[in-house]
């Protein structure tokens, strides 16, 4: 009986092929947008997630400012030159701490500019941070130490600045102030936040100090602990050390902050992830509206059909029979537009993936509870009507013109 | 033919609609017996009861007062449930608005029943092919409603009253919509059903004409049952009350 029924509300279906793929469309469109955007969101957090641990796991980003997000603040209290030296010298497990100093500059060149960001650093930063370079050279201490006008640019600057032609040893101009290019770095991409990675000028510490910013601060502090030590106990240590040499009072909260990988891991991961259950959320808001289109059209479907429904109770149709084909067909539409929309998703997933170079992770979990909310939202939105039709009195229902 | 035992006992059977004082009765106390392999014409003036009795004969409607016995089963005791297993069972109707479903071929309008009765899908097919080649509409078996004439529609119905073998067969005004050639044609066909297969069919008609066709004629007037007797009795002499009713 029950593929009678099946094969019933099948026809029924396809006999309104136009109003049934109107009414499935709620929930393709549901369907698909909760698998599509949780994909993505799993694409994003994975992608962030090996990032980091591409970083490596010994990595402190000390800087100063008492945030508790975001990779940069400017406005507290700056490092010195002697903090620098105390961490290198006095924390055990500090291999490399590379300073820098940061600021926003417009570059020349010729007739072309570019805004970007510049950063004052030391030779050490390059390794911190995992750049190479790729032409040319980096500096030497003598130039560091001297504050000489130099810089290595990353790829994207290059492009912006010589496209078709070789940066290295051109001239360009920061803050009015003209520097050689001795090096350029090999390209990193974009990062996991969306950043072009690529986009950055490194000139020595004490140029930027002295000649874009005017002052000795330094600002944020890239630690490489060594792979012998224990990441936690150092980052603890420079927080003691900083504590003191800032004379913070004991009850006092820090006014700077040492993050490790896990924990920016961990902050981006649940920014994600937050970003994604809101998205699942409104996705599943237009899963319940597709619900109420399927429970409008077979409400008009059992108005419209009055009659037929009068002639199968009058020939012997029980009451849970004809409940039950109408369920069946509310059931059939949400569930093929489940279908549909699981393709959907999935495939718009698969091209969002692609074209913003994340990875495509199909996670079975979202795709069959997508499925099984879609089934149901035909069993609850079709309840009702098919519940209309099997209370019908057979007598007024064959009446009904 | 009379002889045989009742498929149909109706003692005191009353149907009341509304409430207060839009009471109306719609049968005011019908007693009718029909035996198996009769005939039986119903006629009288519009809003005399006919449809009423019908729907109650058919088991789609319960007695507000009386008892009604379908083969010696009390049909006022039973749920909607057996009722509904009854009418799948033992019942066939021809409607007269036809009341095929629309879009629907007429094999599938007449495989409908046996859907209903569980046949497996090869032996439906099977008589509903029979059931349509019995009404002469064997080289129609996939054409819609909206393909088949009027007289055509109405022998699908009777084609899938008749798919599932009933004991009984009602028809309300089966040729209410039709010419009188094409009524006349359905009338055989409904005889010829009487006689050859004993179906015991109960017809409800405002045309003395067709009540002809039957064995017998029950006359309806406000609810109760006035005359009932061989049709040529019931409306025999012109002057009588019966003649009005066309
Ligand atoms: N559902 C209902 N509610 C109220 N009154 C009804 C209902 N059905 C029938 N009646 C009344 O019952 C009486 C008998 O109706 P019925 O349909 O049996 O008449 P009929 O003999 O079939 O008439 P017709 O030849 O016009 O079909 C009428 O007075 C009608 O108004
Ligand atoms: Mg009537």
């Amino acid at each position: 009986m029950i593929w009678a029924i099946l094969a019933m509300a099948l026809r029924q279906i396809r006999r309104n092929a136009v109003r049934s793929f109107l009414t499935m469309l709620g929930i393709m469109i549901g369907v698909g947008a909760v698998i599509a955007l949780v994909t993505l969101g799993e694409g994003a957090t994975s992608k962030v997630k090996s990032d980091i641990s591409k970083l490596g796991d010994n990595l402190l980003i000390v800087s100063p400012g008492a945030d508790r997000r975001g990779p940069e603040v400017s406005v507290a209290t700056p490092f010195t030159a002697a903090d620098l030296e105390a961490i290198r010298e006095e924390v055990a497990g500090v291999r490399l701490a590379a300073p820098t100093v940061q600021k926003g500059a417009l570059v020349v060149a010729g007739n072309l500019n570019w805004r970007t960001s510049i950063t004052g650093t030391t030779n050490e930063y390059l390794e911190v941070r995992g750049y190479e370079v790729e032409r040319g050279r980096s500096f030497t201490e003598q130039e560091v130490t001297a504050g000489q006008p130099l810089c290595v640019i990353g790829t994207t600057v290059e492009k912006q600045l010589f496209p078709g032609g070789e940066a290295l040893g051109q001239y360009v101009r920061v803050d009015r102030i003209g520097c050689e290019i001795i090096g350029v770095l090999a390209s990193k991409g974009q990062s996991s936040m969306g950043q072009d990675q690529d986009d950055l000028v490194l000139v020595p510490l004490r140029m930027a100090q002295r000649r874009l910013i005017g002052n000795t601060d330094i600002g944020t502090i890239y630690v490489t602990v060594d792979a012998a030590e224990d990441t936690a106990q150092t980052k603890t240590d420079i927080e003691d050390l900083l504590r003191q040499r800032r004379r913070i009072q004991p009850d006092a909260e820090d006014d700077f902050r040492v993050r490790d990988l896990q924990e920016i891991a961990s902050a981006m991961s649940s920014a994600t992830g937050a970003l994604t259950s809101l998205l699942g959320a409104i996705a599943a808001v237009s899963l319940l509206v597709g619900g109420i289109g399927i429970m409008n059209i077979m409400l008009v479907n059992v108005t419209e059909r009055t009659r037929e429904i009068g002639t199968r109770l009058a020939i012997g149709a029980l009451a849970r029979e004809v409940l039950l084909q109408f369920l069946v067909e509310a059931i059939v539409l949400s569930t093929t537009g489940g279908v549909i929309g699981v393709a959907l998703g999935l495939g718009g997933s698969y091209a969002g993936t692609r074209a913003l170079g994340m990875p495509f992770v199909i996670q079975p979990g979202i795709v069959l509870v997508a499925f099984g909310f879609s089934a149901m939202i035909g069993v609850v939105f079709g309840y009702l009507p098919a519940r209309k039709a099997a209370n019908l009195n057979p007598i007024e229902a064959l009446r009904h013109e | 033919m009379t002889s045989e035992e009742p498929v149909i006992q109706l003692v005191g059977v009353k149907k009341v609609y509304g409430k207060g004082d839009a009471l109306v009765y719609a049968l005011a106390g019908v007693d009718l017996t029909i035996r198996a392999g009769e005939f039986v014409a119903i006629m009288g003036a519009s809003g005399s009861g006919k449809s009423t009795s019908m729907n109650i004969i058919g088991c789609l409607d319960v007695p507000s007062a009386g008892s009604y016995r379908f083969r010696g089963a009390k049909v006022e005791e039973m749920t909607a449930d057996e009722r509904a297993m009854l009418r799948r069972l033992h019942i066939g109707f021809v409607f007269q608005g036809f009341n095929l479903l629309p879009r629907t071929t007429a094999i599938e309008n007449v495989e409908l029943p046996l859907v209903y009765r569980r046949v497996p899908t090869a032996e439906r097919q099977r008589r509903a092919i029979e059931a349509l080649e019995t009404v002469g509409l064997g080289d129609r078996l996939h054409h819609v409603p909206s393909e088949l004439s009027g007289g055509q529609q109405q022998r699908v119905a009777i084609a899938r009253a008749l798919a599932s073998a009933p004991a009984l067969l009602l028809a309300d005004e089966p040729t209410g919509n039709l010419d009188s050639r094409r009524s006349a044609e359905i009338m055989q066909l409904l005889v010829q059903l009487n006689q050859e297969r004993g179906i015991t069919i109960v017809m409800v008609t405002h045309e003395p004409d067709m009540a002809a066709f039957a064995s017998r004629c029950v006359h309806f007037k406000d609810g109760l049952i006035i005359g009932d007797g061989v049709p040529a009795e019931v409306f025999g002499p012109p002057s009588s009350s019966a003649g009005g009713a066309a």
